[in-house]
């Protein structure tokens, strides 16, 4: 369908010879913008009716008191399906705190919500294939299990600010919600209409992005990070991607091209979950809620967890 | 006057959400007292741990997300013309 479309619109109606390097371009440029968005609008709008459903103080609910193993599969499931502003992040951490939900648990949490959203395997889906999409969900919700399980053994606890064990969450009531399925059908409509507004300009610099390196990726590069043998590739690609701050749309397509020029896919994938895992000013958000040692920590091990997916996708694919 | 509370630290989606609750009220003749609430405990108080939250009348009407304006104007129903669902 999204290549009727292009076929039709670059070459009957550009009139360029499909051919050409430049037809070639244009043409992949616009199958892959017209399958993206539709797929976007699609996903965010189930993504939406869902999101109606459950609320990070549902999330609460659910998690408090539950034994730990429950409780963080419980939160890496929630926090993979459920992406917040990173602006929620201090209030969110804060409640789990006051919910006496284990920090180890909290932190899994804050590494499986940006790392898994919507938008990252919408774009993963539509650009690289289900297996890879399956394989980057698979080590996010590894990273997320460990990494929180290895931030509880240095004890986080001390790091915490002190007003936050001070909070008490209250209880207020609530206005009589409008739970009909056509509330539900416009909230879900005007999440669309929001992350879309919001990112699709992202998406066309991304997918531009793509096409551009789909024929000038340096090739040095390329040789460097693609020996899936070579030990330190991971690690560069890990610390190329920290300092990146981008939302997964724009790493998606480069991550394409990655592939297609031969880099190994532990590799690849390590370099997305870097830049999509670890992002300055989430981190600076939270500071407001941990010392910057715990930050510190979150950081290290993430990425230490990240290094070690990447090599363990480099060995067995 | 209906006491309106946006709860949010800051961040753009508050300042949307403050903005979109403005227009609908202006709009539709309802008069509301609009304060914002950025203290942590506070905000935290009200049960709420997704923002922006909205507060209406000491309820909540709202946590996360930008409400869209006829979910806004929902919240005010009953103040603008009691007993008349179309009126709005």
């Amino acid at each position: 369908m999204f290549e009727y479309f292009a076929n039709w619109l670059v070459f009957q109606i550009f009139g360029l010879s499909p051919e050409s390097n430049l037809g070639e371009s244009v043409h992949f440029f616009v199958m892959d913008i017209t399958k993206i968005f539709f797929m976007l609008a699609t996903i965010i709008y189930i993504m939406g009716l869902f999101r109606s459903f459950v609320s990070p103080e549902k999330v609460r609910a659910y998690v408090q008191g539950k034994s730990k193993f429950l409780a963080r599969i419980l939160a890496i499931i929630l926090g993979a399906v459920t992406p917040f502003c990173s602006c929620s992040s201090v209030p969110l951490f804060i409640g789990f705190v006051e919910a006496g939900i284990p920090l180890g648990v909290t932190f899994s949490f804050l590494i499986a919500s940006p790392m898994i959203n919507e938008i990252a395997v919408v774009m993963l889906l539509g650009i690289v294939g289900w297996k890879i999409t399956a394989l980057y969900v698979a080590s996010g919700l590894i990273v997320a299990f460990f990494g929180g399980i290895l931030i509880e053994q240095f004890k986080p606890e001390k790091w915490v600010e002190d007003y936050v064990w001070k909070i008490q969450m209250g209880e207020a009531p609530q206005i009589e919600q409008d739970n009909s399925l056509s509330a539900r059908n416009r909230y879900a409509i005007s999440e669309v209409k929001e992350i879309v507004g919001r990112i699709w300009k992202w998406v066309i610099l991304g997918v531009g992005l793509g096409a551009w390196f789909h024929g000038f990726f340096p090739q040095d590069w390329a040789s460097s990070l693609g020996d899936a043998n070579n030990i330190l590739a991971v690690p560069m690609a890990v610390l190329i991607g920290i300092p990146l701050y981008s939302n997964a749309v724009g790493v998606i397509p480069l991550a394409e091209a990655m592939l297609i020029k031969g880099v190994a896919i532990g590799t690849t994938l390590s370099f997305m979950m870097s830049i999509a895992a670890i992002s300055l000013p989430e981190l600076l958000i939270l500071r407001k809620v941990i010392k910057w040692q715990a930050l510190a920590l979150f950081a290290g091990i993430v990425t230490v967890s990240i290094i070690i997916v990447g090599w363990f996708f480099n060995l067995i694919v | 006057m209906i006491e309106v509370k946006v709860l949010g630290t800051g961040c753009a989606n508050c300042k949307t959400t403050q903005k979109l609750i403005e227009d609908v009220t202006s709009e539709n003749g309802i008069e509301i007292n609009l304060e914002k609430v950025e203290d942590m405990a506070k905000i935290m108080s009200y049960g709420i741990m997704s923002t922006p939250g909205v507060i209406v009348d000491g309820k909540v009407a709202h946590a996360g997300g930008i409400p869209d304006k006829k979910t806004i104007l929902s919240w005010f129903k009953s103040s603008c013309c009691p007993g008349d669902d179309h009126c709005c």
